[in-house]
């Protein structure tokens, strides 16, 4: 019971704690300040009526969305003696798997750096830099020479570093079971079976309405869909969090799927916001990174080869080029297994003042990676918004699908989660494919990183990461493949 | 890639049942492709096995076999044939402009200035070189607007540029025009005769020449059209839309609408600075083929349905709504501007293609009907569009004479205008919530193998 209770006041202090610097509460500051001009405000009850005050005109409601959007984000805090890698990921063997799977990418990184001899980060001529600027909006119309560039990696490589985990705490015995032998995937973590599935996205229960099922053609609209998107308006009205997330999880309508989203990341694009992206934008125009030309290769590879976002090209490069600027992503290295890469200013190898961060986001982008910005362009035309969007869904939800951990939502579970339910439930199938030589993962893997980007036609996807929004777990990645 | 056509046929009428296997069908060897996709007739032969033949009782062929031979040739009852005989009152911009304007005034004097209003989905459009005075008019009240110039028998972009200054026709003029390439010219064949199963493809004789050759013996005319500068962007691209409208009968007019259709994109970002580059402006698939940067895995189109929701979630369902009953609109509006002069044939159905461009204002605005729609496969998407479409338009005109007339949609295709507006609701005419909501589905989830299903029990397609 005393540690329950801590572990709340731990949260609570941690929350208080990040929100106070934000611009979230300066601004509660300034609102109550202004309200003290009420009549309705008396000395007497000072504390009480602020607080009505705030009640009636939507500032607590702004303070409880970010309060609950901390709570997403972030995992509970665990045992205070526990050291902060505990925090990024609690067992030893996957942190160091994923120290080794960054090595090597680094050392690929490095070698393609040496080899075209680019340096990985140089400021652009007064030239260029006008140039950028004036193709701003239409990048997707440069031809740089990319034949030399290749990806850092592809999601293949990273499914055969994922083969080879092994816990070295953890004897299987003799006898290979039928059940961990068949399977790509060696670890033992704990992975949910039907009835817990079952239990945990109850909204996706037959019995209940969902939106792309109940809402075709021949199901007259009254039944499910009219009140679905008048609870949805209402919902925006609220401009509630908390609610917009449970409701999501019965599928938004498109319409509406914008607004919802934003409302569920708690991004509301404030002045500041804007101003930051254009510092970030900035920051492109006067720095031209090693990285970038990887942006450009991977767009040109799959965004712009596929036939639903070939369109979007240009938006594509203002947010990834923006997003590998962006410093704030490295708060999300805190809770992620990974550890952002660091370079040295030449010549001052290993000196930790000349340590930088490479790229300054630590995120090193992998062949598809501009899939996950993609759908996204359907719903969002403001870049600073889209980029917003995107920065929030890479920090709470993408960033899982590719780094080892031993999270329920990191992609080691998901893979063990889909091998788990497919050889329990469809094991002719499963056994099928194994023996024509076609391990059921090695197909569906590429599915899960790209969080099925590509994959699906739009209108699926989106109700799919509807789901993934409304439940706050990638873990739908794996059981929708049943 | 297999001709949509080919796909069409031998998945439909592979295993023929009872009902067809009287029947001969005839599919005319420029048809297999469209209106200038041309397939040389040694070609087609080496795909089809061919005898001879001269009797059929359906026949798909193109618009110079029509022109030549449907005069001449004795058609029993039940035939169908894909024309109808002056189809071009539609198909050619110039009769088309006079049609609408035609159909305007008289909307004018019947139902007053708000209804013939509905009529302003065309750009101000002139024939030249007999309207040129009332152009250089229309022209000088707005000067710095850009103008296009198409010819009217053409099709694919061809003959087409852009200006803003009346020098430019001049110089365009002195110029020459740009020699023509000659068409590939068929030889004349004798009717062929495909055989699979029961079904016998008759190919009928082919007239030989394109209707460029004939065109050069006539004076060669013009349209110049008001070039719509703000048309709506997504990425920073220009698309415009093909949509299929098949009409069955003008008197009385009957039309149905298909729920797939879809929104060609130009390769390059859209802007007016650079007139002369031919690629940014035209969309038409044909164009784009050519330009420089052309990536036929890019894959230039959408479906409508993505346009539909990419809008609506842009914009919210009530603008998108307001934007496609307009398209209904242009569609019936049209059909009926040339219902009185459309030689009326009970055995001639036509399926259009109709190229809708869509402005800033979510303003929605007919380029040009083709009556000879291409059904060239740009994709497997595509393909299998066209075949459904296809299957879809031989499920309407019945030929096995299974349907009882009062049907509302078969597979794809939605009724829109039965001698008056359809509407969704159960029987012809009745209201839905005391409001009229019409019968067309464009961008709408298309299940028509399992409306087929339903409609026809579980016979072979």
């Amino acid at each position: 019971m005393l540690e329950q209770d801590g572990g709340l006041s731990l949260t609570i202090a941690r929350i208080v704690q990040r929100l106070k610097g934000s611009s979230l509460h300066s601004q509660l500051e300034r609102q109550a300040r202004i309200s003290l001009h009420n009549p309705e405000i008396k000395l007497e009850s000072l504390k009480e009526d602020i607080k009505d005050f705030l009640k009636t005109s939507g500032w607590e409601k702004k303070l409880q969305n970010a309060v609950y959007s901390e709570l997403n984000v972030f995992p509970s805090p665990c045992h205070p003696a526990a050291p902060p890698e505990h925090m990024k990921e609690p067992l030893a063997y996957m942190r160091k798997a994923q120290g080794s799977w960054e090595k090597r990418i680094l050392k690929s990184l490095n070698s393609m750096c040496t080899e075209l001899s680019i340096p990985l980060a140089q400021k652009r001529p007064a030239s260029e830099q006008k140039e950028l600027l004036n193709k701003w909006n239409e990048m997707g119309t440069d031809e740089p020479d990319l034949s030399l560039f290749r990806p850092v990696y592809a999601p293949k490589d990273f499914l055969e570093v994922l083969m080879n985990l092994r816990n070295p705490n953890y004897e299987n015995g003799e006898q290979p079971s039928f059940r961990n032998h068949l399977g790509l995937i060696q670890v033992p973590l704990k992975v949910k079976d039907i009835p817990e599935l079952k239990e945990d996205f109850s909204e996706l229960d037959l019995n209940i309405g969902q939106l792309g099922i109940d809402d075709s053609a021949q199901v007259p609209p009254e039944f499910f869909e009219n009140e679905h998107v008048r609870i949805g308006q209402k919902v925006l009205a609220e401009q509630d969090s908390a609610a917009a997330q449970q409701y999501v999880r019965q599928g938004c309508p498109t319409a509406l799927r914008a607004d919802l989203w934003a409302l569920i990341l708690n991004i509301s694009n404030q002045p500041e916001d804007i101003l930051y992206y254009e510092q970030l934008k900035s920051n492109v125009i006067q720095h031209d990174l090693l990285v970038d030309s990887l942006i450009y290769k991977d767009v040109k590879l799959t965004a712009s080869n596929d036939d639903y976002y070939f369109v979007f090209e240009d938006y594509l490069y203002q947010v990834l080029l923006c997003f590998s600027r962006d410093t704030s992503v490295l708060e999300h290295f805190a809770y992620s297994s990974a550890t952002p890469p660091k370079s040295y200013i030449q010549g001052k190898l290993g000196i930790e003042e000349y340590a930088v961060f490479y790229p300054p986001n630590g995120v090193i982008p992998f062949h598809g990676f501009s899939m996950y910005v993609a759908p996204l362009c359907f719903l969002y035309h403001e870049p600073s918004k889209l980029y917003q969007i995107f920065r929030e869904m890479y920090v709470r939800f993408f960033f899982r699908l590719h780094s080892i951990s031993s999270h329920p939502s990191g992609i080691v579970s998901l893979c063990l989660l889909f091998e788990t339910l497919l050889q329990t439930h469809l094991p002719q199938l499963f056994y099928h494919l194994r023996e024509i030589g076609a391990q059921p993962l090695r197909i569906s893997f590429k599915w899960m990183v790209r969080a099925f980007s590509g994959y699906l036609a739009t209108d699926q996807l989106l109700l799919l990461w509807d789901r993934i929004l409304g439940y706050n777990s990638l873990e739908i990645l794996a059981a929708i493949q049943k | 890639m297999l001709s949509p056509w080919a796909g069409c046929l031998s998945q439909s009428y592979a295993t023929p049942h009872a009902a067809t296997s009287h029947l001969k069908w005839g599919v005319h060897p420029t048809a297999l492709l469209g209106d200038g996709e041309l397939w040389g007739g040694a070609e087609a032969a080496q795909h089809c096995r061919w005898r001879c033949e001269e009797e059929w009782d359906f026949l798909w062929c193109d618009v110079t076999w029509l022109r030549e031979n449907f005069d001449h040739v004795y058609l029993e009852e039940h035939v169908r044939i894909c024309h109808f005989r002056n189809h071009y009152e539609l198909s050619r911009k110039n009769y088309l402009v006079k049609n609408l304007k035609r159909f305007r005034k008289q909307l004018e004097r019947e139902a007053g200035k708000l209804e013939a209003a509905r009529c302003d989905f065309f750009p101000k459009t002139f024939e030249l070189p007999s309207e040129y005075h009332l152009f250089v008019e229309e022209f000088r009240k707005k000067p710095g607007t850009t103008w296009i110039m198409k010819p009217v028998g053409r099709s694919q972009g061809k003959g087409i540029f852009l200006f803003r200054k009346l020098k430019d026709i001049f110089d365009w003029k002195m110029a020459g025009r740009a020699s023509r390439k000659t068409e590939c010219v068929f030889t004349i064949f004798p009717v062929y005769k495909l055989e699979r199963g029961n079904c016998l493809f008759v190919f009928p004789q082919d007239g030989g020449r394109t209707n460029e050759q004939k065109d050069e013996t006539q004076i060669e005319t013009y349209v110049v059209q008001r070039y719509i500068e703000n048309p709506y962007l997504i990425g920073g691209r220009k698309f415009d839309l093909r949509v299929y409208i098949l009409v069955t009968s003008y008197s009385p007019l009957k039309a149905w609408l298909y729920r797939d259709g879809f929104a060609r994109f130009s390769s390059m970002r859209f802007t007016l600075n650079s007139i002369d580059d031919h690629y940014v402006h035209l969309t038409n698939v044909a164009v784009q083929k050519t330009a420089p940067d052309y990536d036929p895995e890019k894959g230039c189109k959408w479906m409508i349905q993505q346009l539909r929701q990419y809008l609506t979630a842009k914009h919210g369902t009530g603008l998108v709504e307001v934007l496609f009953a307009d398209m209904d609109n242009i569609f019936i509006k049209s059909l009926q501007s040339v219902q009185k002069v459309i030689i009326s044939d009970k055995r001639c159905f036509e399926l259009y293609g109709y190229d809708i461009l869509i402005d800033q204002d979510l303003k929605p605005w007919l380029l040009e009907v083709n009556a000879s729609p291409s059904l060239a496969a740009s994709s497997q998407e595509d393909y299998e569009l066209k075949c459904h479409l296809l299957e879809d338009t031989l499920h309407v005109v019945d030929m096995e004479g299974r349907l009882t007339g009062k049907e509302k949609r078969v597979g794809g295709f939605d009724l829109i205008w039965n001698d008056g507006p359809v509407s969704r609701g159960g029987n012809l005419g009745a209201l839905v919530n005391g409001n009229f909501m019409a019968n067309t589905h464009l961008g709408c989830f298309n299940d028509r193998k399992k409306q087929l299903k339903e409609l026809f029990g579980n016979l072979p397609a």
